[in-house]
């Protein structure tokens, strides 16, 4: 259905190729897996498909790709409109009308289908979606999750053969991403549909896969072949691969049910250990005290709306909510939330999309006020205090983390977040040269690749030595070597006395990270415990290796090799 | 043609798994209840309201006719009462949809004007004559070349009151279009329009919704500011997140033109060469027609040829049009209707118009209530009962679904 002869794809201004002998074909009704570390070209195959590469972004294609028998080099991606369904890495980006029903019907109507088939096709895909309570819901107003699902569904109605999607689950919560996948399953199953999928999350995705293509580095040919003997020599791998290669298995198990009954020795071997804690307790290491609150500047004109500063009574957290309410639109963000984070701590806080754990960071860095309750971060209110004395007491890093870099170059930026900070010139330079060698001054943050930006938006906020750390979904978009440096990263600063929160949906981050796991549903806090207990006693946010060795807590890989060795 | 004929047969073929795929679809629908919010309308209310929704075509004439009704008369009792029936109806029948907010916005324009006017007013006076001096503001002496400009000076009860009148008519003009804003959704407006300019209307509507967007950057980049311990508030602020805002801007433009042309956005079906030729002719023919015509009607002794030519333009433009649309193959889902109801609610607007311009010639004194000497406004009878006949679509039309009440929304 899809076919790949030798395709190499060069940039306008690039001097080597990004992706080159890529050569393999898609046959009808299979779901094949592109799989890479970040940076690889992966996207650039997917685009090659609709033909927006090179139609679109320019640059030179060699080779031929052919779907359901058209060239791409002699059809425009609305030539293509028919046979080929794309869904891109944000979907907000993608939606041209304003309401779910509409955007439903959008593809079919440029195709020119009948009425009668347009309104069919848009009631079986609200069922097939479930999406029929939001038939009528502004897109704007949905979560990630229904978002994604819309997306999904505009490019379902027009029965397209081909379905090209890029991280359809990443920015997901684990049910909804089970939602998504259980939908692409059944459309390769029951419609024959070709699903060629690029993600980061093979723990996800790789069991529904048929067909896997690696892309080990940029500007090697792909690894082509059936998934497991695909990730015995891949780069990127999920937990359950690299536990079942730790213990030697083969074939390598790709689902906790496979890797289950193979497990039976490991862990009889495992059953004596001790399991190592990864997570060290809080440590007391104490960080500078942060200088004091500056009165805030008289203002001439009109009367300070914020009540004048005044430090609030010593608190031995580094962040204490106390029966917190934030409203947003008329709608309850958050209610009754009690939350306290000791220095040295780190926090995972988990929940659906749309369950308020990005409200919760916010109201902490103070871009929220509070509606009810309090919030204090050490001896600071965040909404009543100066962004200069904050940016000492609590650091977010936002979901975007190109949204706090503003220079064009790296040295401008680390300069500008010196002064903002206060501190000794060169302070942000060092930490990101500690953090992640081999970035040079004249690179523009946006020729970064995700998890290079990531650090960098760290040292940014890290140059003001903030007690408080927060981190809003770290990692969307990183591959596996990206977010195990992170990791480091994070537990080194925890050890240091950084209280820090982390905001996120990837439970094997949580696993490996978190001293304590704090669950939000519909703006409360449902469960707040160590980490081994909340994440184990739920199925969908247990960590892979804590399925394969139930009922014995083992978290991650990292422990068992620990164990064992 | 073709490309309908295939889909059909595709269509018939996917018919068989429909049962496995419903029962399928009855489990994830069980899953996506979880998402859904708890008082989310039931799925019968939702539907009957898209099947039963107003043509946005009659909100827009009705609030236009409302519109023009203002601008009958400076009676500030009839324009409050006017104002007030589109406020009604905007409360009542709005839609809990983001273009519906766009109300307050007009409001608060026209509040804006109200305001600007009578500070010009106080400003720079009013040539109204009047004799109750409010007070004296000292006068700036002007050089003579701006001669017949007045700063400061005396300020009158009468020119205060002509001023507010006046404004008083444009702010509830400016009302009326908010509620046309807010009542009916722009983009499906759009869907109304001939197919040949079907595709030009996504472009506009696309751009519109450029602002908003715009505007979400804006507060997300100023809150990014105030994480980096820069102050958030303020012009500078606004300027410094202005280049990176653009740049985001740009980008997902890009990136929205790529799933547009992906979807199939311009796709053209093969007009034989006479038939576009013909369309390009009747068009721009058409187009010159209409300016000659209105040349003819305007200039003195153009009086005999202007009318025809004029029609016989705008003729061949509409044939061109019509033409031009065979060359678009798309089609449309659920247009709306123009039923009964739609009727009736142009009928009530166009009702309040006519019967005040009737009642501006037939008691001019009574709609234009006199400043000089300066009296109290009063409500004159039949022209009040005329503008009540505004209420009708409050009535008619159909209520707007209920608000999502937990629909918390996570930007992720």
């Amino acid at each position: 259905m899809i076919r790949f002869e030798d395709v190499s794809v060069t940039y306008d201004g690039a001097s080597e190729p990004t992706v080159r002998g890529v050569d393999f074909e898609a046959p009808e009704g299979e779901l094949v897996l592109l799989a890479g570390p970040s940076g690889v070209g992966k996207s650039t195959v997917l685009g090659a498909v609709g033909g927006l590469v090179p139609h679109f972004t320019g640059g030179t294609l060699r080779g031929r790709v052919t779907v359901a028998g058209r060239d791409t080099r002699t059809h425009k991606p609305r030539e293509l409109a028919d046979v080929v369904g794309t869904v891109g890495q944000d979907p907000l980006s993608h939606f041209v009308t304003d309401t779910v029903e509409d955007e439903l019907a959008y593809g079919m109507e440029s195709l020119g289908l009948a009425p009668d088939v347009m309104r069919r096709r848009v009631e079986e895909t609200l069922d097939l979606l479930g999406l029929s309570d939001l038939r009528s819901r502004p897109i704007a107003t949905l979560s990630g999750g229904q978002q994604q699902r819309v997306a999904i569904g505009s490019v379902l109605t027009p029965h397209p053969d081909v379905l090209v999607l890029d991280e359809p689950t990443s920015a997901l919560d684990p049910a909804a991403a089970e939602e998504v996948l259980a939908v692409l399953q059944r459309l390769v199953h029951d419609l024959g549909t070709t699903v060629l999928m690029a993600e980061h999350r093979l723990e996800r995705v790789i069991q529904y896969a048929d067909q896997v293509v690696l892309l080990p580095a940029p500007g090697e040919a792909p690894i082509v072949g059936a998934p497991a003997d695909v990730m015995a020599l891949s780069p990127v791998y999920p937990p359950v691969v690299d536990l079942g290669r730790l213990a030697g298995w083969s074939p390598l198990p790709l689902t906790i049910r496979d890797a289950r009954r193979r497990a039976a020795p490991l862990r009889e071997r495992l059953a004596d250990r001790e399991i190592p804690d990864r997570t060290p307790p809080p440590t007391t290491a104490a960080l500078p005290e942060p200088p004091a609150l500056r009165p805030a500047p008289a203002r001439r004109w009109r009367r300070s709306r914020t009540t004048p500063q005044v430090p609030a009574a010593p608190t031995p957290y580094a962040a204490e909510v106390r029966s917190l309410a934030v409203r947003r639109d008329r709608v309850e963000a958050l209610r009754h939330v009690d939350l306290t984070v000791s220095p040295g701590e780190t926090v995972a806080l988990m929940g659906r999309n749309g369950a308020g754990k990005s409200t919760l960071l916010s109201a902490l860095v103070g871009l929220v006020a509070p509606s009810a309750g309090s919030v204090r971060t050490g001896d600071a209110v965040p909404h009543r205090t100066a962004p200069r004395d904050l940016v000492r007491r609590v650091g977010l890093v936002p979901q975007e983390p190109r949204d706090l870099l503003y220079a064009d170059t790296v040295a401008a930026e680390c300069a500008a977040a010196d002064r903002d900070a206060d501190a000794a010139p060169g302070t942000c330079r060092a930490l990101l040269t500690e953090l992640l060698p081999g970035v040079t001054d004249d690179t523009h943050p946006r020729d970064l690749s995700e998890g290079q930006r990531l650090t960098l938006a760290l040292s940014v906020v890290l140059t003001a030595r903030p007690p408080l750390l927060l981190l809003d979904e770290p990692t969307r978009g990183l591959d596996y070597a990206a977010k195990a440096r992170l990791a480091g990263i994070l537990r080194d600063l925890a050890a240091e006395g950084h209280a820090i929160v982390l905001a996120t949906h990837d439970v094997e981050l949580a696993a490996e990270l978190a001293h304590r796991v704090v669950l939000l549903a519909e703006g409360e806090v449902i469960a707040d415990g160590p980490a081994a207990d909340v994440v184990v006693a739920s199925p969908s946010y247990a960590p892979q290796v804590a399925k394969v060795l139930a009922p014995r807590q083992w978290l991650t890989v990292a422990q068992v090799r620990e164990a064992l060795s | 043609m073709q490309a309908v004929n295939a889909a059909g047969s595709r269509a018939a073929e996917t018919a068989p798994p429909a049962g496995s795929r419903a029962a399928g679809a009855a489990r994830v629908g069980a899953g996506g209840t979880l998402h859904a919010p708890a008082s989310a309308p039931t799925p019968a209310a939702t539907h009957r309201h898209r099947a039963t929704a107003l043509h946005p075509g009659a909100w827009w004439l009705w609030a236009l006719a409302l519109g023009t009704a203002a601008t009958r008369t400076t009676n500030p009792l009839l324009l409050a009462l006017l104002v007030t029936v589109s406020a009604y109806v905007v409360i009542t029948r709005r839609p809990h949809a983001p273009w519906s907010l766009s109300y307050g916005a007009f409001v608060k324009l026209a509040l804006a004007v109200l305001l600007i006017r009578l500070l010009f007013t106080t400003l720079l006076g009013s040539p109204i004559p009047g004799t109750h001096t409010l007070v004296t503001l000292p006068e700036v002496p002007l050089p003579d070349w701006a001669q017949g400009v007045r700063l400061g000076g005396r300020v009158t009860a009468e020119g205060l009151t002509f001023a507010l009148y006046d404004a008083m008519k444009l702010a509830t003009l400016l009302v009326c279009v908010g509620a046309a804003n807010a009542l009916a959704n722009p983009s499906r407006l759009l869907k109304s329009l001939p197919g040949a300019l079907y595709e030009m209307g996504v472009a506009v509507v696309v751009a519109l919704t450029f602002a908003p967007n715009l505007i979400a950057d804006v507060q997300r980049l100023r809150a990014a500011r105030r994480l980096r311990g820069r102050h958030d508030k303020g012009v500078r602020g606004l300027l410094q997140v202005g280049l990176p805002v653009l740049e985001g801007a740009l980008e997902r433009s890009v990136a929205l033109a790529a799933a547009m042309d992906a979807r199939g956005y311009g796709r053209t079906a093969r007009v034989p060469a006479p038939v576009r030729r013909t369309t390009a002719a009747l068009t721009l023919g058409g187009l010159l027609g209409v300016c000659a015509g209105t040349y003819g009607l305007l200039t003195a002794a153009g009086g005999t040829y202007g009318v025809p030519v004029l029609l016989a333009g705008v003729a061949a433009a509409f044939a061109g049009l019509w033409l031009g649309g065979r060359r678009t193959v798309r089609t449309r889902y659920r247009p709306d209707r123009w039923d009964a109801r739609a009727w009736l609610v142009t009928a009530s607007g166009v009702a309040v118009a006519a019967l005040l311009f009737l009642a501006a010639t037939r008691d001019p004194a009574a709609l234009h209530p006199g400043v000089v000497p300066l009296t109290a406004p009063t409500l004159p009878l039949w022209p009040a009962a005329a503008v009540l006949l505004g209420l009708l679509p409050a009535f008619v039309a159909p209520s707007p679904d209920p608000a999502p009440k937990t629909a918390v929304k996570e930007p992720s």
